[in-house]
């Protein structure tokens, strides 16, 4: 089972790389992006689709590592390979 | 005073720390291998800058998992004087030893000169050679040095006087023109409640010889020894 977690920074943090690629697409042509906003996606595979104890494993897995909980927001979404 | 300065796979400044604490203070400190979880009683740990990790996931991130980190926020509860410097200083934010985070600065330029920084705090064992609000020209060079807090955190390190270090010009005014990075209130360097751990983004060890360019550096590590001894 494939678990793909999408980190993103919190709606009210700044996104310099985020405002400057929407910059570039409009400098581009894409005129009608109004906003661009950056993250990360992880990829994690596990062995088989996981209890729900192993589903808040990976939910503690994103709070204490894969994201910071001050500065970024996450989506856990889980995926049969 | 026996000073211990740890080393992360990547980090880059563990060197000159020693070599600037040394010629400073006389002390030699001991390099301590991210992995080491005992190790023996030291009265000042230091977290270098550099690139722990490569920097990957977020700076600091990775480092602040290491083995050495239980120990050392087992020694921070008990007053042991901690500094993180640049990357150190990402390290402590993602270990919750300080407040806030570090973040991409807004320019998205690596900046790299001297900047002006204020001594907001003079009353801590790391500042008190220097006088209240005194101007220091400090290098510093990061890409990753925006400090944000939310605005409650904002208010209790203001409130506690947690604020140590602060960019301005060259009279000691927070101006936008002197912040490298966009930090929150031009935050350079922030320490914990009981004031016994440090973080700052700029590098008092890279001018703490005449010969590097300035020597504002040197009393930032007077201070310390002197606080111990």
């Amino acid at each position: 089972m494939k678990v793909k977690i999408e980190v993103m920074l919190r709606d009210e943090i700044l996104d310099p790389q985020g405002n400057t690629i929407k910059k570039s697409l409009n400098n581009l042509g894409f005129k009608r992006v109004t906003s661009v906003r950056q993250g990360k996606l992880i990829e994690i595979n596990l062995k088989s689709k996981p209890s729900i104890q192993e589903r808040q494993t990976i939910k503690k897995m994103c709070e204490d590592v894969l994201a910071n909980s001050l500065t970024e927001k996450y989506k856990i979404k889980f995926f049969k390979k | 005073m026996k000073v211990a300065v740890v080393v992360f796979p990547g980090s880059n400044c563990d060197r000159d720390i020693f070599s600037a604490i040394k010629k400073i203070t006389g002390t030699k400190p001991s390099y301590l291998w991210h992995k080491e979880k005992n190790f023996s009683k030291f009265d000042l740990i230091v977290l270098p800058g550099g690139y722990s990790y490569g920097d990957y996931l977020r700076c600091g991130a990775m480092a602040s998992h290491s083995p050495i980190m239980n120990e050392i926020k087992k020694r921070s509860k008990k007053g042991i004087p901690i500094i993180g410097i640049c990357n150190g200083f990402q390290i402590l934010t993602e270990s919750k030893l300080l407040l806030g985070s570090l973040l991409q600065n807004i320019n998205l330029k690596f900046v790299c000169n001297k900047a002006k920084i204020k001594v907001t705090n003079n009353r801590t064992i790391f500042t008190n050679k220097y006088k209240n609000n005194e101007v220091l020209k400090i290098p510093i060079a990061h890409m990753e040095g925006r400090f944000y807090c939310d605005k409650y955190t904002l208010k209790k390190l203001i409130d506690n006087e947690q604020i140590i270090f602060q960019y301005c010009d060259i009279k000691g005014n927070l101006k936008d023109a002197n912040n490298p990075n966009g930090s929150i209130l031009n935050i350079a360097g922030i320490s914990n409640l009981s004031g016994n751990v440090l973080g700052m983004m700029p590098h008092p060890e890279r001018c703490s010889e005449k010969i590097l360019g300035g020597n504002s550096g040197i009393r930032f590590f007077e201070s310390i020894f002197e606080s111990f001894n």
